[in-house]
């Protein structure tokens, strides 16, 4: 999307006041700049797809299936094509010979098992939402009102929803091919040993609940043709990623075919897909000639835009008595739920090299079944793999220090990779590259009154006091940067993690940034500007950032995996030193001088030792008129740099939070939440700052509120906000905030992501704080979402009925 | 078709109106007032307040037709010949938006609140706030940027809207 | 999503909107601010054929002193209700409560007497209108009577209005001097509902528990008192043994008493608590709710 300014409104009287660090003045990198983008959002003129109005558009709605599993006898669309305003009505089968199948990218293991996956349901339906038959009509109204007209026969199947039983013989089936949908092992030490006669052995199973994401902006698509190009407007994070697949997809020729992301409303993961309603929209719209428009409402979105998380987690920790970790075992399930999506399959593989964390240890070993269930597929949530196993081995690492009475603290410092010792090759493999665990610890410790906390946290133990105050610890870290290619293709990833960029210098001095990132909330257009202003030595306001739209950026792998800063970012950088190579031998040339005495600062070539100069404004001017240049050279100061990183990159933290645990009702209340990241080198503290409170609180939001929840017969319960609790203002903490930086080696920029960090710290450090407070009680665990009742629960089955108030009973002691 | 008169941002609309047209669709899609975006259908997440007759409502929660004979300022009202309101100003001073789909209705929700309580406490703008959620910047600045433009306001005495 | 069509009545009189109730069948359903309303019919869980907007009808608005009671017309909005000088001094309970009914922007359009007919058994003010014991004030074609809160309440989503009647306002009785009011709220998110909700008026006298009455808010397919509660309060000493509240320590003749609290009630199990659950958050919560409104 182009930037769209209006800089005589918000630019003004805004102090650009650093509230974190005092950068050199004369550089925006590490400036706390207000965001570019904040003129239309504040204003009403943003550009969401739901807003876009083409002459003559149609409105479309899909009729979903309302059973989990069925096969699907009839459908009769002859009532819903008679109503007032409907153009058209569709079942799947009208789709059949055109609509082909959903891709997955991400086919992990040699024996993986990938069904058919039609955007339309034809035969049968494998959860509620799938996708059986739509309207076409005039209004959105009444689009709506002929999905009622709609008649659908089903013939009911069993539905699959535990996937312990599902692997169990004698299971439905979800596909014919049966519900194992792949198993994938890793291994690195001799596991065996490390387990045999280990003096401490700590066994868990965890349950990483099923998430549903949740961007404010539902997602909306609008597709257009003329008779031969294609326009698709989606709400997308992964505008490049889409063409591509669409264009496989649909047969749509990839150079007829355009897609643009507009203002995107949020992803966290969701919107990177491609999903049914964007295929069938295009294909709707070449069928009818007229432009389309489908915007999901919050409960179908709750329904049909991908889930995240869904695994069972069986975890063991092998020690010594000292606290030394020997080895590590996780054995997961993982929910595909009923197709595997863009990259479904990917997501809990993703976090197999992340179970041992920050950790030294000897032998680690991973196992991970997809399990296919009739539920709506999971894939990317914020984190996407690595919260999960984050949660593992932060929750079992507490376990470990409180079966051997030490402070949980104590016991990761005997095992974490000392900052003296990077970069550091750890047992799953990968080669961390910087970090100081101490530096960031000590802060935190600092910040929260770790010790203060802690004698609280005595007093009333010692009072039995009805509300009881737990401290829960997480040091993390995190693969960012997705990804190094080769990496991508040894783990059978269908592309590449390469991104692109290329910056162009204007006549009158001005820069383009054109980015191949994608972002929806992260405020590329700002820090992309300040790394091209430092790089230019032109002011910040020159330049503007062009993204989102593959006509304007033709090149990128789009936004997801904290990548955007770590690839793209770089990638800005290393083309602005191009056009300066090139502005170079401009002014060597203006100025009568060899290349290598032309100096650069501020904006402005001079050959060393003398006043004599032309301002980067000066070379442009001088290239576009092209009067005089070098021999050979072209009357253009622009490049392109497309970048792959050769590692990943690992940012760090400590995450510390208090809790209140009301032992009578079982109530949490955060009391104190701090958080010491260290994401490398920061373009944007006030952007660095945005993103770790918003993790943080979707951390929370899985620790405390979230869980989509499915009946007996595989119905969503939690179709609306109603239902599915995302927190308010009223009920998260303040959040205290601060960062040590250890450079990135990986990268020139020296910065290593920060999208997902604050969601992957957030979660561990709040249930390792329930837990903590509930350790007088006998309680180890508690499940998430840890709920008032699970919390109730697990203090009256340890046999601590809380205060007095008589406990659960027998009778009703279901798991909530 | 019930006839309505609504003035929306200053201007004064006719229109027929299905009973059923929700306020929201109304000033999306008939107005062209796309500032207000829809974010749940339940009420819950208040990404599409707007203030009818001076106080805040969320526009998916009414009628069109409830709002024959009212006023109605959305988000592309607020700002006054050229000048951003204090909370708009605010909101891009301290950071207190990502992707910014819940902006306009948590603006116009923080206007609304600070009409009622001029210098409110932090626990008190959370609260003011919990009918509009944000899935995107953990509320720490939005609660900054409601303190802001309070004292910002208090200086300049409190404009109405 | 969308609401599925109807059609609209805008009365310009009470009598015609009786009239047009009474004359449109079952289907027909009254509109007051639609807070409750409007979600139901987005997602096609209602379908009445013509909706009644009561919105603009002036003799159901308003907040009067009448004495020995308070009258809240019907469409007074939840705001008004929160705001109001007289319901704040008279009657503080309606106020504590309604304070904590969904969030601001819905309390403005919402009324206190849409919330009370539309009988959602985990609604805030229900068990409010029954501790307060008070009276519903209907009118219909050609009459109008008036309903005990005892009455008023028949079912889940149930309430004793039959077609054509609509409810024009509730006396609130005042209670007096002595006592002492509170609402207990238990929910897992700020704009959550109720998961168990407790309204407390209790009346203190030479520091014992003199009256107690308690109504019970999601404790069963209508809101509930709790009667073995309020006899069993009767005569308790106000002040907590150990000073605190705290559970631990010395007998606490209240809290035995409020250990009654989820007898014959049917609690629901749903997706935020089993019955199991709310029965013993109606005991805890009828504690704290007793203990606030006799300190």
């Amino acid at each position: 999307m182009t930037e769209q300014i209006d800089a005589g409104m918000v630019a003004r009287r805004i102090a650009e006041s650093d509230r974190l660090g005092s950068p050199d003045p004369s550089r925006e990198i590490g400036r706390a700049r207000r965001r570019k983008e904040d003129a239309r959002l504040i204003t009403g003129r943003t550009l969401w797809t739901d807003d876009i109005q083409l002459p003559g558009m149609l409105y479309v709605a899909f009729l979903r299936s309302p059973m989990a599993h069925a096969r699907i006898a009839r459908v009769d669309t002859s009532a819903a094509r008679t109503q007032p305003g409907v153009v058209a009505v569709y079942s799947g089968r009208d789709f059949a010979g055109e609509q082909g199948n959903l891709p997955c990218a991400w086919p992990v293991s040699e024996d993986i098992v990938i069904p058919d996956h039609p955007p339309m349901a034809v035969e049968e339906v494998r959860y509620v939402g799938e996708a059986v038959a739509c309207v076409v009509a005039t209004d959105r109204y009444k689009a709506a009102d002929a999905l009622e007209a709609i008649e659908v026969d089903y013939e009911p199947l069993e539905p699959v929803l535990d996937m312990t039983e599902a692997l169990a013989e004698g299971s439905p089936k979800v596909h014919e091919a049966g519900n194992r949908a792949f198993t994938w092992k890793f291994s690195g030490g001799d596991v065996e040993a490390a387990f045999r006669d280990a003096p401490v052995l700590i066994e868990r199973t965890y349950v990483q609940q099923r998430l549903i994401p949740t961007a404010m902006e539902p997602r909306a698509v609008v597709a257009t043709t003329d008779g031969t190009a294609f326009t698709l407007y989606s709400s997308t994070q992964i505008p490049h990623v889409l063409r591509v697949m669409l264009a496989l997809t649909t047969g749509i020729p990839e150079h007829l075919l355009r897609v643009v992301a507009p203002d995107v409303g949020g992803g966290f993961g969701s919107k990177l897909q491609v999903t049914a309603e964007e295929v069938l929209c295009l294909l709707l719209t070449r069928r009818i000639g007229k432009p389309v428009k489908w915007t999901e409402s919050r409960s179908e979105g709750n329904l049909t835009a991908h889930h995240g998380r869904d695994q069972l987690q069986r975890i063991a920790l092998a020690a010594e008595r000292d606290g030394r970790i020997r080895g590590m075992r996780a054995d997961l399930l993982a929910d595909m739920g009923a197709y595997l999506m863009l990259v479904t399959p990917g997501i809990p593989i993703l976090g197999a090299f992340m179970y041992n964390g920050i950790y030294k240890m000897d032998a680690y070993d991973f196992t991970c079944t997809g399990v296919f269930t009739t539920k709506m597929p999971t894939d990317a949530y914020r984190g996407a793999g690595r919260p999960e196993a984050t949660f593992a081995i932060e929750r079992a690492v507490d376990e470990l220090a409180h079966e051997l009475g030490m402070d949980p603290v104590e016991l990761r410092r005997r095992n974490w990779i000392t900052h003296q010792e990077f970069p550091y090759t750890t047992i799953a493999g990968l080669t961390y590259d910087s970090g100081n665990y101490e530096a960031a610890t000590d802060r935190a410790l600092a910040l929260f009154g770790y010790d203060k906390l802690r004698a609280e946290q005595a007093d009333r133990r010692d009072r039995r006091d009805p509300v009881q105050l737990g401290i829960g610890v997480s040091t993390y870290t995190e693969m960012c940067g997705l990804a190094p290619s080769r990496v991508l293709g040894s783990l059978s990833y269908g592309a590449g993690g390469w991104e692109h960029a290329a910056v162009r210098l204007l006549p009158t001095g001005k820069v383009e940034v054109v980015t191949g990132t994608s972002p929806h909330g992260q405020g590329h257009e700002t820090a992309w500007s300040q790394i091209a202003a430092d790089a230019m030595g032109v002011p910040f306001e020159d330049v503007s950032v062009l993204h989102g739209d593959t006509t304007v950026a033709p090149r990128g792998m789009d936004t997801y995996g904290s990548r955007s800063l770590v690839i793209g970012g770089v990638a800005v950088l290393q083309a602005c030193e191009k056009v300066k190579e090139k502005a170079r031998k401009l002014a060597a040339h203006m100025l009568e001088a060899s290349p290598e005495d032309i100096e650069f600062s501020g904006g402005t070539f001079t050959v060393r030792g003398t006043s004599a100069g032309k301002t980067i404004q000066e070379l442009a001017l001088a290239a576009f008129a092209a009067h005089d240049l070098p021999e050979g050279f072209e009357p253009r100061l622009d490049a392109e740099v497309t970048f792959d990183p050769q590692n990943f990159s690992f940012p760090h933290g400590t995450h510390l939070c208090a809790v209140e645990v009301d032992t009578e009702t079982g109530l949490t209340k955060i009391r104190s939440y701090v958080a010491v990241d260290d994401v490398g080198t920061v373009v944007n503290p006030l952007i660095v700052e945005g993103q770790v409170h918003g993790g943080i609180a979707q951390g929370i939001g899985q620790a405390l509120f979230e869980e989509a929840v499915h009946d007996a017969e595989g119905n969503l319960l939690t179709t609306t906000m109603t239902d599915y609790l995302i927190p308010s203002a009223a009920d998260l903490p303040e959040f205290v905030t601060d960062r040590t930086e250890t450079p990135a080696t990986s990268n020139v920029l020296g910065a290593k992501g920060v999208g997902e960090a604050g969601t992957i710290a957030a979660t561990p450090a709040v249930v390792n704080a329930v837990v903590d407070a509930l350790r007088p009680y006998g309680v180890r665990d508690v499940r998430m979402p840890c709920s008032p009742e699970r919390i109730w629960r697990a203090i009256g089955e340890s046999g601590g009925a809380a205060a007095g108030w008589a406990g659960p009973t027998e009778s009703e002691g279901g798991e909530r | 078709m019930p006839r309505i008169t609504v003035t929306v941002d200053g201007i004064v609309y006719e229109e027929e109106v299905e009973p059923r047209l929700l306020l929201v669709h109304f000033l999306r899609d008939r107005l062209g007032k796309t500032g207000t975006p829809v974010g749940c259908d339940t009420g819950n997440c208040g990404a599409c307040t707007v203030m009818l007759d001076g106080r805040s409502a969320k526009s998916c929660s009414v009628l069109a037709v409830q709002a024959d004979g009212s006023d109605v300022v959305t988000i592309e009202g607020l700002a006054q010949n050229g000048t951003l309101h204090p909370m708009q100003e605010a909101f891009h001073a301290e950071h207190a938006l990502q992707c910014g789909y819940c902006t306009p209705g948590m603006i116009m929700a923080a206007v609304d609140l600070l009409k009622d309580d001029p210098d409110p406490s932090d626990e008190a703008i959370r609260h003011g706030l919990e009918g509009n959620l944000c899935r995107c910047t953990g509320y720490c600045n939005i609660v900054k940027a409601v303190r802001r433009a309070a004292q910002e306001m208090s200086g300049e005495g409190v404009r109405t809207s | 999503m969308i609401p599925a069509a109807f059609d609209y009545v805008r009365p310009a009189s009470l009598e015609e909107a009786c009239h047009v109730l009474a004359t449109s069948g079952e289907e027909a359903k009254v509109l007051a601010g639609g807070q409750s309303l409007l979600p139901l019919l987005r997602l096609r869980l209602a379908y009445p054929s013509v909706l009644v907007d009561l919105g603009r009808l002036p003799d159901l608005h308003g907040v009067q002193d009448r004495g020995d009671h308070v009258f809240i017309g019907a469409l007074t909005t939840h705001d008004e209700v929160m705001r109001s000088p007289v319901i704040r001094e008279h009657v503080p309970l309606v106020a504590l409560a309604t304070a904590t009914v969904a969030d601001p922007a819905v309390r403005h359009r919402g009324t206190f007497g849409g919330s009370l007919a539309h009988a959602d058994p985990a609604g805030d003010l229900p068990a409010v209108a029954l501790a307060l014991d008070c009276v519903f004030v209907t009118r219909m074609t050609g009459g109008q009577r008036e309903i005990p809160a005892a009455d008023f309440f028949v079912d889940y989503l149930e309430s004793a209005l039959e077609a054509g009647e609509v409810l024009v306002g509730v006396k609130v009785p005042k209670l007096g001097a002595g006592w002492g009011f509170h609402y207990e709220k238990f929910h897992r998110t700020a704009q959550a509902w109720a998961v168990v909700g407790v309204a407390a008026a209790v009346r203190t006298e030479g520091g014992a528990i003199a009256e107690a009455r308690i109504g019970l808010t999601n404790m069963g397919s209508t809101p509930v008192r709790a009667p073995a509660v309020e006899a069993a309060l009767r005569g308790a000493p106000s002040a907590a043994p150990n000073g605190n509240g705290s559970s631990n320590g010395a007998h606490d003749p209240v809290r035995d008493a409020c250990g009654e609290a989820a007898d014959d009630t049917s609690p629901p199990a749903d997706l935020h608590a089993t019955s199991d659950y709310r029965r013993h958050l109606a005991r805890v919560l009828t504690y704290r709710a007793v203990r606030a409104a006799s300190a």
